[in-house]
């Protein structure tokens, strides 16, 4: 048998090489079942370091919307809510340099804040609540809305819609829960390993 | 057991694949940033140059020889290495997405890294049998992550380091991958 296909050397390459070809290929079929990956996970782990205010500003409808641009090669630095340490987070993950939160798209509130409603000024439009990313009002129509403090995530997103401007963003008061110790200086370059990564890196192809 | 301590130290210091032979030169340039990903990169590219030995041998010993295809050996190697790759990439994306990502277009070039055609080129000419064809595979994906792993890891002190304008980037690397060479050839006549 393989001695009257070896006397047909092109037939014999026909067969080795498209028999080789058929048998990587069901390997890798069955590998490519076998090893199928659920999802993106990048995506999954950049939508964990954003802030999940679900806000908009960064020009997505969602956080999840922008982490998955995000992993397809957009811009890390649109994201207002999470400012500078979000960047910092995500490139990091990314191991790409950290650029400036871009202006462009709202700069970094200095205080959490959190939506109020002067309530006896509502008139019970809803506008708000649909306005709402994250369901934090409560209300119906002709009646009094309210805002559910522990979920709104101060994206400002509800006080445009108001027609009468009753939505006020107070900063959230700092209480035994939020505080935390202020972080450490940052001090003098002492070393060399001390330098930002990514600041000055020799790249070369 | 003599001969394959033999085997190993031949491919990893004395032919090193990468600065004695000069195979599989890009992805030591390309790669060699940061030591993460150079890691990252040895550890893949000796995945894939143990197996592409392993998987050669097997292509050439039982379907090549017996039909009388030896001069088809290149092509049908290649063939070895893209499935062997693929296979590796698969296998990256699912344990690793975050080596994969740092990885990137490198991944898949392994398939072009000269390194593993040649060892699965050399290894076929020189008629070894199939536990000294897996060990020279092995020795040489060893080989490359010493000296890759080595190379970033001085690359990573270039970059924090005073280096005179004209040298900065590329050229101060090259100049270190020569230095490096020249210290591997002092390695010929070991054994």
């Amino acid at each position: 048998m393989i001695e009257s296909i070896a006397q047909q050397p092109i037939l014999a390459a026909l067969i080795a090489l498209v028999g080789l070809g058929i048998l990587f290929g069901a390997l890798l079929g069955y590998a490519a079942e076998k090893f199928k990956v659920e999802g993106d996970p990048i995506v999954e782990q950049i939508d964990e370091l954003l802030p999940q205010t679900q806000c908009g500003q960064c020009g997505f409808p969602g956080c999840k919307p922008y982490a998955e641009s995000i992993a397809s090669g957009d811009a890390i630095n649109k994201c207002p809510p999470g400012g500078q340490s979000t960047i910092n987070a995500i490139a990091s993950l990314l191991d790409v340099p950290a650029p400036e939160l871009d202006a462009e798209h709202g700069e970094e509130a200095d205080l959490k804040t959190v939506a109020y409603i002067r309530e006896d000024e509502c008139i019970g439009c809803t506008k708000c609540i649909q306005a709402c990313p994250v369901d934090a009002i409560l209300g119906a129509a002709k009646l009094m809305h309210t805002v559910i403090a522990d979920e709104c995530t101060g994206c400002d997103l509800c006080v445009e819609p108001c027609p009468v401007d009753c939505i006020d963003m107070l900063p959230v008061e700092e209480g035994l829960k939020q505080w935390h110790w202020p972080a450490p200086l940052k001090t003098a370059d002492l070393i060399a390993s001390d330098r930002a990564p990514h600041s000055d890196e020799g790249r070369a192809a | 057991m003599q001969e394959f301590a033999i085997i190993l130290v031949s491919s990893i210091l004395i032919n090193n694949y990468v600065l004695v032979q000069f195979l599989g030169l890009c992805p030591f340039m390309g790669v060699s940033n940061k030591l993460e990903s150079a890691i990252g990169m040895s550890a893949a590219t000796t995945f894939v140059l143990t197996l592409t030995a392993m998987a050669s041998y097997i292509v050439d010993v039982f379907v090549l020889m017996p039909l009388g295809l030896i001069y088809l050996r290149t092509i049908a190697f290649i063939l070895v290495i893209a499935a062997v790759v693929q296979f590796t990439k698969m296998f990256i994306e699912k344990t690793s997405p975050l080596l994969y990502r740092v990885l990137g277009v490198f991944l898949p070039l392994i398939t072009t890294n000269c390194a593993v055609l040649g060892v699965a080129l050399q290894n076929a000419s020189k008629d070894l049998n199939f536990m000294q064809s897996s060990l020279y595979g092995f020795g040489a994906g060893a080989g490359f992550s010493l000296v890759l792993i080595f190379f970033s890891a001085m690359r990573e002190r270039l970059a924090a380091a005073d280096i005179p304008a004209p040298f900065e980037g590329a050229a101060i690397a090259m100049i270190t991958a020569g230095l490096m060479s020249l210290a591997f050839m002092g390695f010929s006549g070991l054994v």
